[in-house]
């Protein structure tokens, strides 16, 4: 009985210690842009769950919002609207202009710690290349790609190719996909040797082109481009020559969001797409699937891609130093591991790739570690001010030429000087 | 409540009526008036670097002028409007001509037609993403069984803006049927007997007879026919945002994307001025159109 | 008045006769083969959306059924959420609809003040200026009243709609001025008089309205993909537009089901009460 009453006693004083804990839960919100399917769901749901257990004074309220499009403005909709939104996924190349509406602020006011800074230093320097702008760190990796090849093998098998050679420079691509190419007896073709996407993320897609011959899109700072150098047009004649000239991929664009589902249904025996996609590719293919980093023809490489964790200017002091914590929680080499095996995004640091799962995963898959391999020849992805209106002119600079409407150079040159008026016009906002 | 004070307004009509009105009128002035104003307000202006506004509505006018998407959203818009009102309106009235007769089976018909009226513009998009896909869709399979070679349909900028005219027509025309058979069931049948003692020809008939009759339905589906070839833009969402290089873009996606996706507010409201623009034009022909009409009477 | 009965009084040779039913079978066969095209998309998607992705795409009539694509489009959105939504929005926008419309419609039809028609003209003007073209402004509006991402913020910009006025209006102009007069007499108010014999009167009407302005904000999707930002208030429209739509891409038998899913509710109600749906937009349309 008295020990009874002592322990009631003594929870009750516990109780009255926790109270003010528990009133000072601190609410976060987080938009982020991965699609909510079944299993990534868990991974993310558990990942949060995860952080909470950790940290039981925090609550976290994670929003899918749609594509990178939808989520940056749904992300700075809620926060214009005065609701708090601390922390978000959002596109790596949205920096500059988030940075420049003052919506987000660098990770490096809340770095106290050595262990904060060593946890600042560890990610890929490939890919913090879109996060940094004047010794600040705005973007954490979270969710990044390259972009891969991906083949398949049975295809190559059946075409007299040795299936552990893809291709790898420009030449040989063209050469190698025009003999996957297949065409019925009444001379349609019933499989395509390659696709590379064209709507969606076109600019992205053309940055690879562009690193192979050896040139960026865009100087560091954001403020200049480079659409139409001779190597950029050559770039894009090519990548029109593989529908016009060589006839290994069908003319006019090619959907983003349809492209995996024809390679899956052997519409195509090569596809350019996010390493993003790895997963869902090799769980649901019934052939033999092969991942290669992209071919070179000046030199190899691929701009990373994907979506970084940033901190918005939005909500208490408290809350963002819970975003800062949530955000290293979610980046941490075991948690970064997880959502690569998950999806087949790449490993944001070497210790992720150090860790028991991921080198597990990678005996098995071994075609995980293509999009980490390229990293040390992959470039940023294309980032300017006002970036929105500047990606949509290379856009369509690349649909008009692709589809016909104009040649490579005129479509470049008419980009050039839509993108140059866009951008002295932001230099001087 | 004090007796004097509701008799007071039972005395003034005035009173009582707009007591009546307020919460329609605050609610138009807040959503409609207010809001088209200050888009016109805002086309008259413009907000240099450091934040001071200043007139500027010839440099909005040449931005438009310079604008080579606005331009194609415009003639996009102006092409979708010429086929899908006319071809949306004629289906329309065969349907409803067919489905007014008695026969086996007419309500399943009637249903048939207009079904996709009552599916929401993102599913049927969602739908007929399946048949317009260059490889693995339906269209082209289809056509593949008798030896023709589909198209990249809405990959390729000659077929992109008629791909999303097919199926917004496949959406309306049931719709518009609709007015249509409401307008045949309303003709008495005194006078359908006598028409038909007069002018047994059914064509003769249907041209001489039926058609001025229709009149005033025809006005109200066309009006209603424009206004939809202006407001929805549903499906590009899902078809072609627009694409590809702009080729099946229209207007008030055009306007959806500069406010929403480039966040420029100032140039989404001259857009937007464009659009109202339009509109008014359409009103204007309805009204003089509906004007004539009683004049012949 | 007919394009398919024959008439066999004035067309007494019997060639004629054989003409005229070829023409009408004709005639019936064309009908059925457009509504045959008109519903086939619906049937393909009911179909596919019981089959693999990859059997959709091959048409394959033979592969086995499954209900694993509605297992999979339910893990991957909440669509009860967003069904919910969708309906607290709709319930909530047609009941301030057809409250503020009747006081309005009641003003505009019943009660002689200065300016009648100018008002009436202007409240008319919102048929052309319709919400749909204000998204940038109204959004404006909308975040000052701090109602973005609310079922207020979607429904707003709707209540007071020129169609609901201009359609009630109409139905309270036919009601006889003896039956107002005698209610008055036995002591009725102005106010009393509209909802005791006004609004019963016009029932059909408000029948007719509620079902069009139910069918067209159950359907509609700019609008709230502007306004809303999260599931609290997504409706299933814009729902369904994000679940077709992920980073990478999504396979057809999912896609078809996650659609199906969204617009059953809907259809359901529409195939049940086909008539009075039918029968409503007729009436509408009319006026």
């Amino acid at each position: 009985m008295k020990l009874n009453k002592y322990a009631s006693t003594l929870s009750l004083l516990a109780g009255l210690a926790a109270a003010p804990a528990l009133a000072e839960t601190t609410e976060l919100t987080m938009y982020y842009p991965i699609s909510v399917g079944g299993p990534l769901t868990q991974v993310v749901d558990g990942m949060v769950d995860e952080f909470e257990a950790a940290n039981p004074d925090v609550n976290v309220t994670a929003i899918y919002a749609g594509n990178y499009d939808d989520t940056r403005v749904k992300a700075l909709a809620a926060i214009n609207a005065g609701e708090a939104v601390q922390t978000s996924v959002m596109f790596s190349i949205d920096m500059l202009e988030l940075q420049s509406r003052g919506v987000i602020r660098p990770f490096n006011d809340f770095v106290k710690t050595e262990e904060d800074q060593q946890w600042l230093d560890s990610f890929y320097p490939a890919l913090m290349e879109n996060g940094q702008l004047d010794g600040q760190t705005y973007g954490i990796p979270f969710q990044r790609s390259t972009i891969v090849m991906f083949y398949n093998k049975d295809a190559f098998r059946e075409a007299g190719l040795d299936p552990e050679k893809a291709p790898t420079t420009w030449a040989e691509m063209a050469d190698v996909a025009s003999k996957l190419v297949k065409k019925n007896g009444s001379g349609e073709t019933e499989r395509w040797g390659l696709m590379v996407p064209s709507t969606g993320y076109p600019y992205w897609m053309f940055g690879a082109f562009a690193k192979q011959q050896g040139e960026t899109l865009m100087n560091q700072a954001g403020t200049e481009v480079n659409f139409n150098s001779p190597k950029m047009v050559e770039a894009l004649q090519y990548w029109r020559d593989l529908g016009d000239k060589y006839q290994v991929m069908p003319t006019g664009t090619i959907e983003w969001g349809t492209l995996r589902q024809e390679f899956l249904e052997q519409n195509t025996a090569m596809m350019w797409h996010t390493t993003g996609n790895l997963t869902a590719v090799m769980q649901q293919a019934s052939f033999d699937v092969g991942v290669a980093q992209l071919p070179g023809n000046v030199e190899p490489g691929s701009p990373t891609g994907g979506g970084n964790f940033y901190l918005m200017n939005s909500g208490s002091e408290a809350e963002q130093e819970a975003a800062f914590r949530l955000v290293k929680f979610m980046t941490a080499p075991e948690r970064s591991a997880q959502w690569s095996i998950a999806t087949g995004y790449v490993g944001i640091s070497e210790a992720a790739y150090a860790t028991a799962d991921l080198q597990d995963y990678a005996k098995q898959v071994p075609q995980a570690l293509v999009a980490r391999d390229q990293l040390s020849v992959a470039t940023a992805e294309l980032a300017t001010y006002d970036a929105g209106r500047v990606r949509r002119v290379l856009d369509d600079a690349i649909q008009s030429t692709l589809t016909g409407q104009a040649s490579a150079e005129e479509a470049l040159n008419t980009a050039q000087s839509q993108a140059e008026r866009l951008l002295r016009r932001a230099n001087r906002g | 409540m004090p007796n004097t004070l509701l008799n007071s307004m039972r005395s003034s009509n005035f009173a009582f009526a707009w007591m009546l009105l307020l919460p329609a009128m605050v609610l138009l002035s807040c959503f409609t008036y207010f809001p088209a104003f200050s888009a016109f307000y805002n086309s008259l202006f413009a907000t240099d670097f450091s934040g001071a506004r200043h007139f500027a509505l010839q440099d909005n006018l040449l931005d438009l002028y310079y604008d080579p998407v606005f331009w194609r959203a415009l003639t996009n818009n102006l092409w979708y409007a010429l086929i899908t009102v006319p071809a949306s309106m004629i289906l329309a009235l065969v349907m409803a001509l067919w489905v007014n007769e008695k026969f086996l089976g007419r309500s399943l018909l009637r249903l048939s037609f207009f079904l996709p009226t009552m599916l929401p513009m993102v599913a049927a998009a969602n739908i007929w993403m399946f048949f317009y896909s260059p490889n693995i869709g339906l269209f082209n399979r289809v056509l593949a069984v008798f030896g023709i070679q589909g198209a990249n349909w809405l990959g390729d900028p000659s077929t992109a803006l008629w791909a999303t005219m097919l199926l917004a027509i496949w959406k309306e025309a049931g719709f518009f049927m609709i007015f249509y058979l409401a307008a045949l069931q309303a003709i008495p049948s005194e006078l359908n007997d006598a028409a038909r003692l007069e002018a047994p020809g059914y064509f003769y008939r249907l041209r001489r007879f039926i058609l001025p009759l229709l009149g005033p339905t025809t006005l109200f589906v066309f009006i209603n026919a424009v206004i939809h070839a202006f407001k929805v833009v549903d499906h590009l969402f899902i078809l072609t945002k627009g694409g590809p290089n702009n080729a099946s873009t229209l207007l008030l996606y055009y306007i959806y994307e500069t406010a929403f996706a480039f966040f420029d507010a100032g140039y989404a409201a001259i857009l937007t001025m464009v659009l109202l623009l339009l509109l008014g034009l359409c009103s204007a022909i309805q009204f003089a159109l509906s004007h004539k009409r009683v004049h012949y009477r | 008045m007919s394009m398919l009965t024959a008439i066999p009084n004035t067309a007494s040779a019997s060639g004629a006769n054989t003409a005229l039913s070829i023409m009408r079978l004709s005639n019936i066969t064309a009908a059925w083969i457009l509504g045959f095209l008109w519903v086939l998309p619906l049937l393909y998607m009911l179909w596919a959306a019981f089959h693999t992705g990859s059997d959709a795409i091959y048409f394959d009539l033979s592969a086995p059924w499954s209900l694993d694509n509605f297992r999979h489009a339910w893990e991957m959105a909440p669509f009860v959420r967003y069904l919910f939504n969708t309906f607290a929005m709709v319930t909530l926008l047609l009941s301030l609809q057809i409250t503020v419309c009747t006081l309005a419609a009641f003003a505009l039809a019943r009660v002689e003040f200065r300016g009648r028609q100018w008002v009436f003209a202007f409240v008319l003007l919102q048929m052309m200026v319709m919400p749909e073209a204000l998204i940038t402004e109204n959004y404006q509006m909308v975040a000052r009243f701090n109602a973005i991402d609310t079922y207020w913020g979607i429904a707003l910009p709707y209540v007071a709609s020129a169609f609901g006025i201009f359609l009630l209006r109409q139905a309270f102009m036919q009601v006889p001025q003896e039956l107002e007069d005698a209610a008055r007499v036995e002591g009725l108010s102005r106010l009393g008089v509209l909802l005791k014999v006004y609004v019963p009167l016009a029932k059909p009407t408000y029948l007719a309205y509620a079902l069009v302005s139910l069918s067209h904000h159950w359907n509609n999707f700019l609008w709230p993909l502007v306004i809303t930002n999260t599931t609290d208030s997504r409706p299933i429209t814009v729902g369904l537009a994000l679940f077709g739509s992920p980073e990478v891409g999504v396979d057809w038998g999912v896609l078809s089901a996650g659609t199906l899913i969204a617009i059953a509710p809907l259809l359901a109600m529409f195939l049940l009460f086909q008539r009075q749906f039918m029968q409503s937009f007729m009436n509408a349309g009319l006026k």
